[in-house]
């Protein structure tokens, strides 16, 4: 076919001197797609890993885990399964660390056999890991051993028993690094732990056993069939699939997370690709227009230029896939702390497979919008330079192509996040924000067009004009400017809201220390401590472990076999912890019947009281039957009462309330909470207790504050780093917009400067113009990112929503500023050179 | 002879807002092939809009252009870009050779819209004839305004069109380089034998043809045989 030949040949001659001129059209392109196929190959690699590591993440075969031990029909069967077992208690307590001084609030792992079976204990040195078995060794976490300054043989106690320090946990055993800032993993052996006197009957203990099974034996098979069992015990049995299974559900968050950042710079590239393509074409007209006269037809003229584009927008899709490849190398690092496995980061050709085609469709889809107006561009522009087409009927093929971005879009995040609604909400919602900016770009225009302020100075009349002159960026940059702001204003609410809702719990006269695992002849002692030390005793409780076994006259295995009542299993199961008190907790709400606060003895009955929720998910009310086991004790009890708990405040909060007179023979634990007026009181405090009480651990408000601070700095450093890619896109698509009215703005800077206006006033009417478009886009922003973080923080976070106006503020100065010093370099350049020379060189 | 191009009762209303703005009304006239003829007139009488309707580049809002027998006011703007290709040329008071092309290139372009085997050679023979041969590979921004509308004037008898268009063909030039490319543009016509209709507001140019339209107020006001011609005699 000559004519393609022709066509070809003409897009290629065409292109020559135009490459530069394409250079943010690829490259927003590219950094979209760097983006998307980084993210994809990511996500695809972790899958893969959690895969191939998912036997060493669980380190054994089959494990079972409770919160009690294990009972002993429960304990045969396991035993009665082949190959090798091992086993772990698991407990918080305070550390003394007497070399330097200091307590840490610490997870503590006491370990039996050989575990892990798969995988390894990571310790410097490496024979401490066996080393710590057969003896008073301990594993300390590495991070916490560099921050307190402690080396291997140093000791450090834990409840009553000193340990020496074997070596240096390099990484926790299938936890991500980040829970260490709460509190840091130790591994000692089982066989010390005796010493420590931390475990009492009662105590907040997990218990796993774990089994390495020969090669062939099918766990899942054995799962299914005990599975009731041992949950109608309170055990949970995990086999190395189940794992897999529940990685993946935790990675969904981050998948999520990671996938909108994707989306984000991917649409920012769409804006990037369908500006640079309009100012490009908008810079063609004239040539257009005398091909047009010489008999090209529109449709080819069409074709010219969508071969150019198609040809360079592949060559960037590919070198996108390429960057995004190699990106893909530092999302582990970076996100490291928050995975319990090594990311492997090899080629994913799934995730450059969907760069390519995605990045294809999108960079057609986008580069059509502005291209197809290439087909009407009329010859008689060659003798009338300012002819505009005639709108006439409306062009039906824009229509199609906004139809298919729509439908990519749809599809693309359909694919994403598999969630036919979700997708469609998402596309609504962005379709919202699009004609939400573009309608405020619109008004804009049209109010400073209508009360145009005519006693201002020339300078602010010319800068304020330019926003709806002919040639005016206002809605590209509006657009472009808008959404990158909406999404870094979005990202520091959200940011900023987290942590407001922690640091609230701080505030005023409520408690934020709680003392616990106090024993019932530590209980005085300790008040009388406390209050020595000037500090009030807000609540004191006992706590007792109670277990449930019949309700409504019917046993729990009845119940939960019974699927019409949908019972919660978890409040059937658990082994809960109650108190005893002779009135109602005056932090609690009375919603239903009476609170009782005595048993008498006798005939009479013992009345409890539940939480609210809590009777609701066992379907129980005010007057139903419920029996207690109390350490083998059966004890029937009546609902006399409901509640609603707060949970908003630091202090223990019982679902189930004893009167007074029914547990207080039974082993119990007391827990002391109390407010500190500063952080050198809690130290002194602390220190204090500790060194009197070994077994009590003291929990405080500033340690979780300061550990959520840490983990929150770790995922916005993250964030931060996956915005930039983002912001850099918004960048490109900022310079893009600059550049589409620079040869306009030439013209009139000449004309100006030519009738006599000074360099002084022409960059002056420049910068009005930039620091109103800025201010705009930037205030239209943030308008929708209050909007937006106010849905995610009240129907999906569910924090009460409130405003931090600082980074906001701080957001919308940098926007101002980025749009004003890019917009003035642009300007610079017109200024700096003598008029002539500027004409010459951008007629061409 | 036959005519080449007949206008027929032409009118051309704008609309701009809810005013009508006649800018042509009841054109008569027709051209013959090989005649050479210039349409002259004060600025905004019309003569812009008259030749951009006759060479198929605008419609018209009543009356009829034809070429021959194809009344080109009818047929899609795809059939009327053929139609250009194939028989219409053109030259512009702004010379619009395209930017990015070479001097070459720019003149080769109708005859590769055409399919020509020999684009090259003959855009080089027609360089050659304009005395531009050595600067084929520069680009217009590379050349003077009267070099940039001979190598126009090459592009637009390249393809042999029936019928030339030039719209103030020296209005952007100065008087020696306006009579230069004058006498070059006469020169090719008549060697190439092509029917040339000049638009201009510059007497002088226009008394070198032979025929005279003269247009005021979007009307013909005269349409004579000039007896002092000294072209096409
Ligand atoms: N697109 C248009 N819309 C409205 N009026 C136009 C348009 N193009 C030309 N005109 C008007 O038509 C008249 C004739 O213009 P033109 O043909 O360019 O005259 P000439 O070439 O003789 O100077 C002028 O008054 C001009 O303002
Ligand atoms: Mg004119």
């Amino acid at each position: 076919m000559k004519n393609l030949k022709f066509l070809i040949r003409t897009a290629y001659r065409d292109s020559r001197q135009n490459r530069g001129k394409l250079a943010m059209f690829m490259s927003s392109i590219i950094l979209g797609i760097a983006a998307l196929v980084a993210i994809n190959s990511f996500n695809y690699n972790l899958v893969n890993d959690i895969d191939r590591q998912a036997a060493s993440l669980l380190g054994a075969d089959l494990t079972v885990n409770g919160n009690r031990e294990i009972a002993p029909k429960l304990k045969a069967k396991f035993d009665s399964l082949p190959g090798e077992s091992a086993r772990e208690l698991e407990l918080f307590s305070m550390a003394s660390l007497e070399d330097v001084n200091e307590m840490q609030f610490v997870r503590l792992k006491a370990l039996q056999g050989n575990f892990p079976f798969y995988g390894k204990l990571k310790t410097v040195p490496v024979e401490a890991a066996t080393d710590f078995r057969n003896s008073n060794g301990a594993l300390v976490d590495d991070g916490f051993m560099i921050q307190h300054g402690l080396s291997v043989g140093d000791s450090i106690k834990l409840g009553y028993a000193t340990f020496y320090i074997a070596g240096r946990l390099q990484s926790a055993f299938g936890s991500a690094g980040v829970t260490s800032s709460f509190a840091p993993t130790i591994y000692i052996s089982l066989s010390e732990l005796n010493k420590t006197k931390l475990v009492k009957e009662g105590s907040l203990v997990d218990y796993t056993y774990y089994k390495k099974l020969p090669e062939g034996f099918d766990a899942d098979a054995w799962e299914e069939e005990q599975k009731m069992l041992f949950r109608n015990e309170g055990m949970r049995i995990t086999t190395v699939k189940e794992r897999k299974e529940a990685l993946n559900e935790a990675f969904d968050m981050l998948n999520y997370f990671l996938n909108a950042v994707a989306l984000v710079s991917l649409l920012l590239g769409c804006i990037g690709v369908a500006s640079s393509v309009f100012i490009y074409v908008k810079n063609k007209i004239p040539s257009i227009a005398v091909l047009r006269c010489l008999g090209l037809k529109g449709r080819q003229a069409f074709l010219i230029y969508f071969i150019q584009i198609f040809i360079l927008g592949s060559i960037a899709v590919a070198l996108g896939a390429f960057l995004g490849s190699f990106i893909q190398l530092i999302l582990p690092l970076l996100l490291s702390d928050f995975l319990p496995l090594e990311v492997t980061t090899v080629l994913s050709w799934k995730a450059i497979g969907e760069g390519l085609v995605v990045g294809s469709t999108v960079t057609i889809l986008f580069a059509l919008l502005p291209l197809i107006s290439v087909r009407r561009i009329s010859p008689l522009r060659t003798l009338r330079s300012s002819f505009e087409e005639e709108e006439g009927e409306r062009d039906y093929l824009s229509w199609l192509v906004y139809f298919g971005i729509i439908i990519s879009i749809f599809v693309f995040l359909w694919y994403l996040m598999s969630d036919l609604i979700m997708s469609a909400y998402f596309t609504v919602g962005l379709i919202l924000s699009f004609v939400l900016l573009y309608s405020v770009s619109k008004a804009i225009m049209w109010a400073v067009r209508k009360y145009f302020p005519r006693k201002w100075s020339f300078v602010l009349r010319q800068g304020l004009a330019n926003l709806y002159r002919p040639n005016n960026q206002t809605q590209t940059l509006l657009i472009s400017i808008g959404l990158g702001t909406a999404v870094l204003a979005m990202l520091f609410i959200i940011q900023g809201l987290l942590l407001k809702n922690v640091q609230q719990m701080d505030a005023g006269n409520q408690p934020n220390m709680i003392l616990y695992g106090i024993e019932t002849d530590q209980r005085d002692s300790l008040a009388a401590m406390t209050r020595e030390n000037g500090l009030p005793l807000i609540q004191q409780v006992p706590i007792v472990t109670i277990r449930l076994e019949e309700w409504k006259g019917r046993t729990k295995s009845e119940w939960l076999a019974d699927t019409v009542a949908d019972i919660s299993r978890w409040a059937a199961n658990r082994e809960a912890r109650v108190t005893y008190r002779d009135s109602l907790d005056p932090f609690d709400k009375l919603v239903a019947g009476k609170f009782i606060g005595e048993y008498k003895g006798g005939n009479d009955s013992i009345f409890v009281s539940l939480g609210a929720d809590f009777a609701e998910q066992l379907k129980v009310g005010i007057g139903d039957e419920l029996i207690y086991n109390v350490q083998g004790t059966r004890i029937k009890t009546y609902v006399s009462s409901l509640r609603k708990l707060d949970f908003t405040k630091m202090q223990a909060r019982f679902f189930i309330v004893f009167p007074t007179g029914v547990l207080e023979e039974a082993p119990q634990f007391h827990v002391l909470v109390t407010k500190s007026p500063d952080t050198k009181t809690t130290a002194e405090f602390r220190g204090k207790v500790v060194t009197a009480f070994p077994n009590v651990s003291v929990v405080d408000l500033g340690m979780i504050l300061q550990a959520l601070g840490d983990i929150l700095d770790k995922v916005s450093y993250i964030i931060k780093f996956m915005a930039a890619f983002s912001i850099l896109t918004g960048l490109i698509v900022l310079i893009s917009s600059l550049l589409l009215s620079k040869f306009q703005r030439i013209k009139e800077s000449v004309l100006l400067r030519t009738i006599g206006a000074s360099r002084k006033q022409i960059l002056q009417i420049n910068a009005t113009e930039y620091v109103l478009l800025g201010a705009l886009s930037a205030a239209t922003g943030i308008c929708i990112s209050l909007a937006g973080s106010f849905l995610l923080a009240t129907f999906v976070l569910e924090l009460p929503f409130n405003i931090q106006w600082l980074p906001i503020l701080a957001v919308f100065l940098f926007v101002v500023g980025l749009t004003v010093v890019i917009g003035m370099i642009n300007t610079r350049e017109v200024v700096s050179k003598s008029p002539l020379e500027v004409l010459r060189k951008e007629v061409e | 002879m036959r005519d080449i191009l007949k206008v027929e009762n032409l009118s051309k209303v704008y609309k701009s807002g809810s005013k009508n703005l006649t800018v042509l009304e009841g054109i008569n006239f027709s051209i013959k092939e090989g005649e050479v003829l210039s349409i002259v007139g004060p600025s905004g009488s019309g003569k812009t809009t008259l030749l951009g309707l006759c060479a198929g580049l605008d419609k018209a809002t009543t009356g009829t252009v034809s070429f021959y027998d194809t009344v080109i006011n009818t047929l899609t703007e795809d059939e009327r870009a053929a139609l250009r290709s194939e028989n219409v040329g053109f030259i512009f008071q702004n010379f619009q050779l395209i930017p990015t092309l070479s001097a070459l290139e720019n003149v080769m372009i109708p005859l590769e819209l055409q399919g020509n085997a020999k684009a090259k050679h003959r855009s080089l023979e027609l360089l050659e004839r304009v005395g531009l041969s050595d600067r084929y590979d520069h680009y217009p921004t590379q050349l003077s305004g009267g070099e940039q509308q001979r190598v126009s004037l090459a592009r637009a008898f390249s393809s042999n069109p029936k019928i030339l268009f030039a719209d103030e063909p020296t209005g952007n030039l100065d008087d020696e380089t306006s009579h230069n490319v004058e006498s070059l543009m006469f020169e090719l016509n008549k060697e190439e034998n092509t029917t040339l209709v000049i638009v201009t507001h510059d007497m002088e140019l226009a008394g070198k043809t032979k025929r005279i339209i003269q247009l005021k107020g979007g009307h013909i006001v005269s349409d004579m045989l000039n007896e002092h011609t000294t072209v096409n005699a």
